[in-house]
């Protein structure tokens, strides 16, 4: 110290050792888009054996395998960390902050990651093979009937939490101390805000999730019965437990993407956001009514009259915050000055098809209705339209607004959209018609299925292979970008756009912010 | 929008670099391979061989030893006033989270006992609406708590039900009792949240001596805490037949002391090292003690947490 270095190290210790929030960020990016492209994969996998009836390329064992794998890896690997990338490159920006709070702790909540899957990739190897019990992994799946390779599994899912739960500690204290002087709470941008509530149920639903996966391991080694009625046990226990992390996880997964179309449709409308407050405290209700819900997964599975009905009015209310946000994007874009760029494309796409999957997310919570619609393929479909269609659009729409800043480059314009149009298309052609084979009682999690439902899996099939390939495009438009884009030389990259990232150059240097700007 | 500030500003200190978090990442990753690999070998295989022992031993080695570096790095830093009182709130910020998901990890483990004792045993007794599981399942079982009886015990066996055939489950034939070392022990970890803020008073109060002492009491206290509570396990496995494997009780019983044990363990050697740091190293003023201040925050959090284990795991 003493002597300011302005660049970073060389080599490959400056990934090991960084401390910088750029620096991590971009490793958090890269590792999820990798994770993003295996699960990817085995999505493939579970889709082209599912292409037409009977059995083809796979045994169901291993079909099995491949659903867990493919939602554990999208869900804790992919999604996640790069909503958390997002937020170590994002938040000092936009905060004006020199860095994150704790710089030294959010390169270990890093680099826990990589060696997590690794542990979790390396099952597939083990006698028994992968975790084959559904990413929600359900005693006494996951107990009594698990693989051996379920210790590892549980394991990596206590140092993926531990690394969760630090980086979420360090945005939550990043946000709460690192603000200029003059950002009050009312005035941080809205995508910090949503992280903000985000790291506050990490902190509050991860803890839970490593209780659960600590019964497990205490049940499967050390004869306790936590999840064993002979021993008075409950397996539904289980189910109350992950679900009680669960249902807060899936607002981990959304929040960000909100926060990032907050960014995003303003800037593309010319016009302020509109409602702010409303915004936050739509987000507020939403991490608040997250924790009294989580049994609307559980509607089948044995609960009194009561209980389903209080879950039932509780999860139809989140209908309430959510139509606040929406109304208020489409506000926004009232009469605003609307260019179509292609971050504005994915944030369009994103309002349209997540409003879908919160219709069909009300539908399920319907309890009568939901005995229809349990473990169908009407599920698969309503959480891909939120997790497809919301957090995986809302995290490409921040790469393509936020990639200028980043490496100081124009990507291309025409295959960004091109990418937009494709994965559009591919998105709904998969996912659309599993609302029908759903409703028409295909189960999910089954390699083979009858006869009736073999066009609308074609279909999807044929989609889904659509939709991997627009992936290809976008990382190649990415790479692009990087090695060969026009350079912007602008600070203020997008006409419309506000906030503090945009008053630093672009490509924001390696040291921002080292004295804090003020705000007015 | 934002110009560049005026005002008196002190640098927030942002280490250049640094290997502590890949090296604690090394660590924490041979280790838990490692005991992933026994609990396997134990489980599973046909013993725990070496190789798995020794790379859980190395890396707890490793993750100890850079642990053990980080926090002397971020005391010999702010002993050579590198951080500014932004920077020390960060500290504090990162410490009252952890806590609250400390307290969130207990959540888990008393929403599993309440949901076994208020609903799922009661069902599982015919209650409710779970009268054809009895009947069909469970016939003869009836919930009480402390458990006399498990489920798997009232329909005769392992061999006599088959979906009670994962595991032996046997109920103990005499529980705890609450008034004998459950009380003293709550006595003690009472007086011991006491002591240490005695011992803060003290330090506020630049008195270096009383400080050492309440905090050496406190210690102290902590110590007996766990020796008691060693002895109250000892009995439940040799007197009271009360183990991991005596159902649902049991399960809940030691899992919520254990892991209460195991945070008092760790609270008490975090407040083990500031009463060293104090003693041998003359560390902390009477305006900058964080690492006491936080390790008293842990140790009232673990105090809190007996409350609620006396009274829902002993006595009611």
């Amino acid at each position: 110290m003493g002597d300011h270095h302005h660049g970073p190290a060389k080599g490959i210790t400056r990934w090991l050792t960084t401390t910088n929030h750029k620096d991590i960020g971009t490793m958090y990016l890269w590792f999820s888009f990798a994770m993003f492209l295996l699960g990817g994969a085995f999505a493939m996998v579970i889709r082209a054996e599912l292409f037409q009836p009977g059995l083809q390329l796979i045994e169901p064992a291993f079909f099995n395998q491949m659903t867990t794998m493919h939602g554990l890896i999208m869900v804790f690997g992919a999604i996640m960390p790069a909503f958390v990338g997002l937020a170590n490159w994002m938040i000092p920006l936009m905060i004006g902050a020199p860095d994150m709070a704790l710089p030294r702790m959010n390169n270990w909540s890093f680099w826990i990651l990589p060696f997590a899957f690794a542990i979790l990739a390396s099952s597939f190897f083990m006698e028994g093979g992968a975790p084959n019990f559904g990413w929600t992994f359900y005693a006494p799946l996951s107990t009594t009937y698990a693989p051996p390779s379920v210790t590892f599994f549980i394991f990596g899912v206590h140092i993926l939490g531990l690394s969760s739960i630090m980086g979420a500690i360090n945005i939550a204290a990043t946000v709460m101390n690192m603000r200029a002087p003059g950002m009050t709470y009312m005035k941080m941008p809205l995508f910090v805000w949503t992280w903000f509530i985000t790291a506050y149920l990490l902190i509050a639903v991860m803890p839970v999730l490593a209780g659960a996966v600590t019964m497990m391991l205490m049940d499967i080694h050390f004869g306790t019965s936590f999840f064993s009625a002979a021993g008075g046990g409950d397996p539904v226990l289980f189910q109350h437990i992950f679900w009680f992390f669960g249902h807060p996880e899936v607002y981990i997964i959304i929040l960000p993407g909100f926060g990032v179309v907050s960014q995003v449709i303003p800037t593309f409308s010319r016009k302020r956001l509109f409602g702010y407050d409303s915004m936050v405290y739509a987000t507020a209700s939403i991490a608040f009514l997250s924790f009294i819900v989580w049994a609307h997964h559980m509607y089948t599975v044995g609960m009194p009259v009561a209980g389903e009905l209080f879950f039932m009015y509780a999860t139809m209310l989140i209908a309430v915050p959510t139509g606040v946000k929406v109304f208020n994007w489409i506000s926004t874009m009232w009469r605003g000055a609307m260019t179509f760029e292609t971050p504005m494309l994915f944030a369009i796409g994103f309002v349209v098809l997540f409003t879908m999957g919160g219709f069909t997310g009300l539908m399920l919570a319907i309890a009568p209705a939901d005995f229809q619609y349990h473990d169908s393929y009407f599920v698969v479909a309503h959480f891909h339209y939120t997790m497809v269609a919301g957090a995986i659009f809302s995290m490409t729409c921040a790469v393509y607004y936020w990639l200028p800043k980043w490496c100081g480059r124009m990507y291309n314009e025409t295959l960004g959209k091109t990418q937009f149009w494709v994965s559009f298309v591919g998105f709904n052609l998969t996912f659309f018609p599993q609302h029908f084979v759903g409703l028409a009682g295909m189960p999910r999690r089954i390699p083979d299925y009858a006869l009736q439902f073999a066009d609308f899996n074609l279909m999807s099939s044929v989609g889904a292979f659509i939709y991997g390939a627009s992936q290809l495009l976008f990382l190649y438009n990415v790479v692009a970008t990087i090695v060969a884009g026009e350079p912007v030389e602008k600070e203020q990259v997008w006409e419309g756009a506000e906030g503090l990232e945009w008053t630093v150059a672009s490509p924001a240097p390696y040291h921002t912010f080292t004295t804090p700007p003020d705000v007015k | 929008m934002a110009t560049e500030s005026t005002g008196d500003y002190e640098t927030y200190y942002v280490p250049e670099k640094s290997w502590l978090a890949f090296s604690a990442t090394i660590g924490l990753v041979l280790g838990i391979y490692g005991a992933a690999s026994v609990l396997n070998e134990k489980t599973f295989g046909d013993g725990i061989t070496s190789s798995s022992v020794y790379m859980l031993s190395v890396g707890a080695a490793i993750l100890a030893v850079t642990l053990y570096s980080w926090f002397s790095t971020v005391i010999q830093e702010n002993r050579a006033g590198m951080n500014s009182a932004q920077l020390k709130h960060s500290y504090a910020l990162g410490m009252q989270w952890f806590i609250f998901s400390e307290v969130m990890f207990f959540f888990a483990f008393f929403g599993a006992l309440f949901y076994v004792r208020m609903l799922a045993g009661p069902w599982l007794a015919g209650g409710g609406e779970g009268g054809a599981m009895n009947a069909l399942l469970w016939q003869g079982y009836e919930f009480s708590w402390p458990m006399a009886s498990t489920p798997q015990e009232s329909v005769g066996g392992a061999g006599a039900q088959l979906i009670a055939n994962n595991g032996s489950f046997s109920s103990p034939h005499a529980f705890v009792d609450p008034w004998h070392l459950p009380l003293y022990n709550t006595l003690l970890l009472l007086s011991s949240s006491v002591t240490v803020h005695f011992a803060h008073v003290a330090l506020k109060q630049g008195q270096r001596s009383r400080f050492n002492w309440w905090l050496g009491g406190t210690l102290l206290l902590g110590f007996a805490f766990v020796l008691l509570q060693i002895e109250e396990y000892y009995e439940a496995y040799t007197e009271l037949g009360l183990t991991l494997e005596s159902g649902i009780y049991g399960s809940t019983f030691f899992m919520l002391t254990g892991f209460h044990g195991f945070h008092v363990c760790l609270g008490a050697f975090m407040l083990g090292i500031q009463w060293l740091r104090s003693v041998r190293g003359g560390h902390f003023t009477a305006d900058d003690h964080f690492g006491f201040e936080a390790s008293s925050w842990y140790w009232h959090f673990v105090d809190v947490v007996w409350i609620g284990l006396f009274l829902f795991v002993y006595i009611i």
